[in-house]
């Protein structure tokens, strides 16, 4: 059920925008591509059309999408905005990874070689 | 047009000694899903009758669309009844032309597009039906008018998790909250949750709360379930 992939410490509207933001960074959803419509999208989220209308809003807000009259929105076409977007949710996740190694005890030496070991796995393994 | 689309104010209503509603006052916006939860006998039917102009108050007064509501309101309120009002010998088919009938604002397209949304068989009788396509049957015939004010008591009671997606969705998908609101009356909230704007929740006649669901999330960090069951407590 639709009412499960949301969880509860955040608004509805604010974590459709997290998705949609990271279906961009993903690239599932490229500049210039059109987001389904209010309809389309609360039915297939099984969510309110008042709440769809909410994410397009703050979406427009973010400048990640803009609506067009009487068309839709749109992921905006602003190359320079979509790599920001990137940067920003890297460094979201990098920050919160960070913060919550050093709540842990770990020194910066710790958490880097930590890293640096796990990439250098991941790099062999996939060979 | 007026700002809310029903107003309660200081409503009381009695039924041979049983107090109901004890001077509830509440005002709903339009173009909102609003759910009234609460416990059975808490008077969540007794709200929706007093809007439907099925009954009239015993103390305040109750305002729907800027009017008192009485038989005529049926024209701008559906109402969807906890109880079957099916004619079991009508097909499905003929249960929407019978409703097509009664309205004037019944839209034949629309009931057609749900009918095949919700794959119900037009030339099966109603009596043939199981419980889950009579609760479809039933949200097509209110979502198939183009009332200002849909009323639904129950409509996902006793109905089995595929069925109630069904009815979520397809109140999702052909409501037109620009001119639609709706009120409906449930126990089962954590389906419908994500498609609510606003709930009220209610216990022994009385208002325990009245909060946007979005804000229960960002302020609270509570599910319904859990804001239910902290104002239900008090």
């Amino acid at each position: 059920m639709m009412s499960q992939t949301f969880n509860n410490t955040q608004p509805i509207y604010l974590q459709m925008v997290r998705r949609i933001c990271l279906q961009v960074v993903r690239g599932e959803l490229k500049a210039g591509d059109k987001l389904p419509s209010v309809r389309e999208m609360a039915v297939q989220n099984g969510v309110n059309p008042n709440t769809v209308q909410r994410v397009y809003t703050e979406l427009e807000r973010l400048a990640i999408a803009e609506t067009r009259r009487g068309l839709g929105s749109y992921i905006t076409e602003d190359e320079e905005r979509l790599k920001r977007l990137r940067e920003d949710l890297k460094n979201e996740q990098i920050d919160t990874f960070i913060k919550d190694m050093s709540e842990m005890g770990f020194s910066a030496e710790e958490i880097l070689e930590g890293v640096r070991q796990k990439l250098l796995i991941t790099k062999a393994g996939r060979v | 047009m007026t700002e809310h689309i029903v107003s309660f104010s200081q409503v009381t209503k009695r039924y041979l000694g049983k107090l109901a509603l004890n001077n509830v006052s509440f005002q709903l916006p339009r173009g909102r899903i609003i759910a009234l939860v609460g416990p059975n006998g808490s008077g969540k039917s007794t709200i929706l009758k007093l809007i439907a102009g099925l009954v009239r108050p015993s103390q305040g007064s109750v305002t729907v669309c800027g009017k008192k509501p009485g038989r005529r309101i049926a024209g701008e309120v559906a109402y969807l009844s906890e109880l079957d009002a099916l004619y079991p010998f009508f097909t499905v088919e003929e249960t929407i032309n019978f409703n097509a009938g009664l309205f004037a604002d019944f839209d034949h397209q629309k009931a057609q597009e749900i009918l095949h949304f919700m794959q119900l068989e037009p030339d099966k009788k109603v009596r043939h039906l199981s419980k889950g396509n009579r609760g479809r049957l039933k949200i097509l015939l209110a979502l198939s008018r183009r009332a200002p004010l849909l009323l639904l008591d129950e409509p996902l009671a006793g109905l089995d998790p595929l069925v109630r997606d069904s009815i979520i969705k397809s109140m999702i998908s052909y409501l037109d909250l620009r001119e639609q609101t709706v009120l409906m009356s449930t126990h089962e909230v954590s389906e419908v949750e994500p498609a609510l704007d606003l709930v009220i929740s209610l216990s022994n006649g009385q208002i325990k709360g009245m909060e946007e669901v979005e804000r229960i999330r960002e302020q609270y960090g509570l599910s319904l379930v859990d804001w239910m069951k902290e104002t239900l407590a008090k």
